[in-house]
């Protein structure tokens, strides 16, 4: 088959979509608990059975998906364990539509789940440093983790020095994103946080790595999510108004090395985002509501730019006056964001929960008329980008 | 404490060898005559060329910088705050550091800065920058 970009336009659809938060930020269930609970509420979501799916997505150490598969009592037929940090689940999107065009897989499950405000998770980052070969330590743990960097904050404080630095960008500004995004996390009874902020508090609140203070920086709680996806002619006889994958694009340009960005002000968002848009057949102004990772406030600013909503460096004054908040141009982050709603790792799942409720009409922070939501995942420190577009039926 | 929470790698024996003289080693490519940064065991500028290590001055401009105010490193806790920044070294390589001795407040992207040597374990040294 000859080479076409946009081949997989329209031929997938997410048909479930559901997640499990609390306003405690704790859940007290066992992850592999909150992973079924997901999987049968998703399944249910879609009007979907267990012995539907024949393709399983998760993220974690080893085996993931298999582990998940054989306490489900499942043998899927298509697997898939990509890990790329809080991208992971746009990026199981894009390789789970691409199956599902080609024929691999017909019903899909994409999941996630994390508690790391309780017991009965497994700590990576502890296990992986454990099993580590003293004598041949990764990159990071020779050449930065020396240095200090307090991670994350410290990698994407850099980020916004430099941003601050080359285009004049403010603390103020950057707080802006904080106080839209509380706006939104007002109108969820599921969020974290509920009461509304100014940028004052921003500015005002425990410096944790310049220029980034505590409300710069997402939440640690426990959260889950799944995700189902089928083709798109089976998606148009279940139970709710179907997402279709309209565009995806994925990329990533160094890993944990925060020197290795060959850009700290441009992230992959640069080559993913136009690369889902241009699928899609859309530009940014036809982006009636957007799902952008913020896992701190400069994501979000590094996030517009290189997605197209403004130029480079002109993130700080588009967020000015309320553009990404309720009744803005940009509505962003409409369940109230990594900043406000939910945050427990790997955010990349609720990005695209939210934006398939804001397809469906049923968002906590319904912006009217929502034809194209744009989901769009960030991982590791600015290191990897996957962005995927969303349509109604109408835009199919 | 030692703030190298795992050791050395042996393909960085020669980097961390000459800091015990506080001498800074870079690696180049034998092909394109580039800079490497960080060490490894080819040059990624192109594969079938090969590395050599030279000793350089190691001074440069700091493209990045922030003040951690809660420590990112378990050795590090009694440091706080201190800096990180990315320095672009006049070699052509852009490496991760500590500006030290200054108010860590006063240190600002494009500032000059020149090499500086903090002791670790084994009598070799951690390298650094200091204002200049």
């Amino acid at each position: 088959m000859a080479y076409d970009p946009t081949y997989l336009r329209g031929k997938a659809a997410i048909v479930g979509a559901v997640d499990a938060v609390s306003p405690t930020g704790a859940l007290g269930e066992l992850e592999r608990d909150l992973e079924v609970r997901m999987i049968k509420e998703a399944l249910d979501d879609a009007g979907l059975a267990l012995s539907d799916v024949d393709a399983l997505f998760a993220t974690g150490m080893m085996m993931s998906s298999m582990e998940l598969a054989e306490h489900l009592q499942i043998n899927p037929t298509y697997t898939d364990t990509t890990m790329t940090g809080g991208s992971s689940f746009e990026v199981h999107v894009e390789h789970a539509a691409a199956a599902i065009s080609l024929g691999l897989c017909e019903v899909a499950v994409i999941v996630y789940a994390a508690t790391p405000r309780g017991k009965g998770g497994v700590n990576f980052m502890a296990a992986q440093m454990a099993a580590l070969d003293k004598n041949n330590p990764p990159p990071n743990i020779e050449w930065e983790l020396p240095y200090g960097p307090v991670s994350p904050p410290g990698n994407y404080a850099l980020a916004a020095s430099r941003h601050m630095a080359q285009y004049g960008t403010t603390r103020e500004q950057l707080a802006q994103i904080a106080v839209s995004t509380r706006e939104w996390a007002c109108k969820n009874p599921r969020a974290r946080y509920q009461d509304p902020i100014r940028i004052q508090d921003v500015l005002d609140a425990p410096m944790i790595a310049s220029p980034l203070g505590k409300l710069d920086c997402c939440l640690v709680t426990d959260g889950a999510g799944a995700l189902v996806m089928t083709s798109a002619e089976r998606a148009k006889d279940l139970r709710k108004p179907a997402a279709y994958v309209l565009g995806v694009g994925t990329a990533h340009d160094h890993a944990m090395m925060m020197s290795q960005m060959p850009d700290i002000c441009t992230t992959a968002g640069a080559v993913s985002g136009p690369k889902a848009f241009s699928m899609a057949g859309i530009s940014p102004k036809d982006v009636n509501v957007l799902e952008s990772y913020d896992s701190f406030t400069i994501t979000v600013a590094l996030a517009l730019e290189d997605l197209g909503f403004c130029g480079k460096g002109e993130a700080g004054a588009f967020v000015e006056g309320g553009t990404l908040g309720p009744g803005g141009a940009l509505p962003t982050n409409t369940n109230g964001g990594g900043l406000s709603y939910t945050h427990p790792g790997m955010y990349g799942m609720f990005l695209l929960v939210e934006a398939v409720k804001q397809i469906r009409g049923e968002s906590t922070g319904q912006v009217d008329g929502v034809e194209i939501a744009v989901a769009h995942g960030c991982g590791g420190i600015l290191s990897s980008t996957s962005t995927v577009v969303l349509g109604t039926g109408a835009t199919r | 404490m030692n703030r190298l929470i795992l050791g050395t790698s042996a393909v960085a024996e020669p980097f961390w060898e000459a800091t015990k003289q506080q001498k800074f080693m870079l690696q180049f490519c034998t092909g394109t005559g580039k800079a490497i940064w960080y060490p490894r065991n080819f040059s990624p500028y192109d594969l079938n060329a090969g590395v050599e290590w030279r000793e350089v001055e190691a001074n440069g401009t700091v493209y990045a910088v922030s003040v951690m105010h809660r420590p990112g490193n378990p050795a590090m806790v009694e440091a706080v705050p201190y800096v990180v920044a990315l320095v672009d070294l006049d070699e052509g390589v852009r490496l991760m550091s500590n500006v030290v001795n200054c108010d860590p407040d006063s240190v600002k992207v494009g500032d000059r800065v020149k090499l500086a040597w903090e002791p670790i374990a084994e009598g070799r040294h951690l390298p650094v920058f200091e204002l200049a």
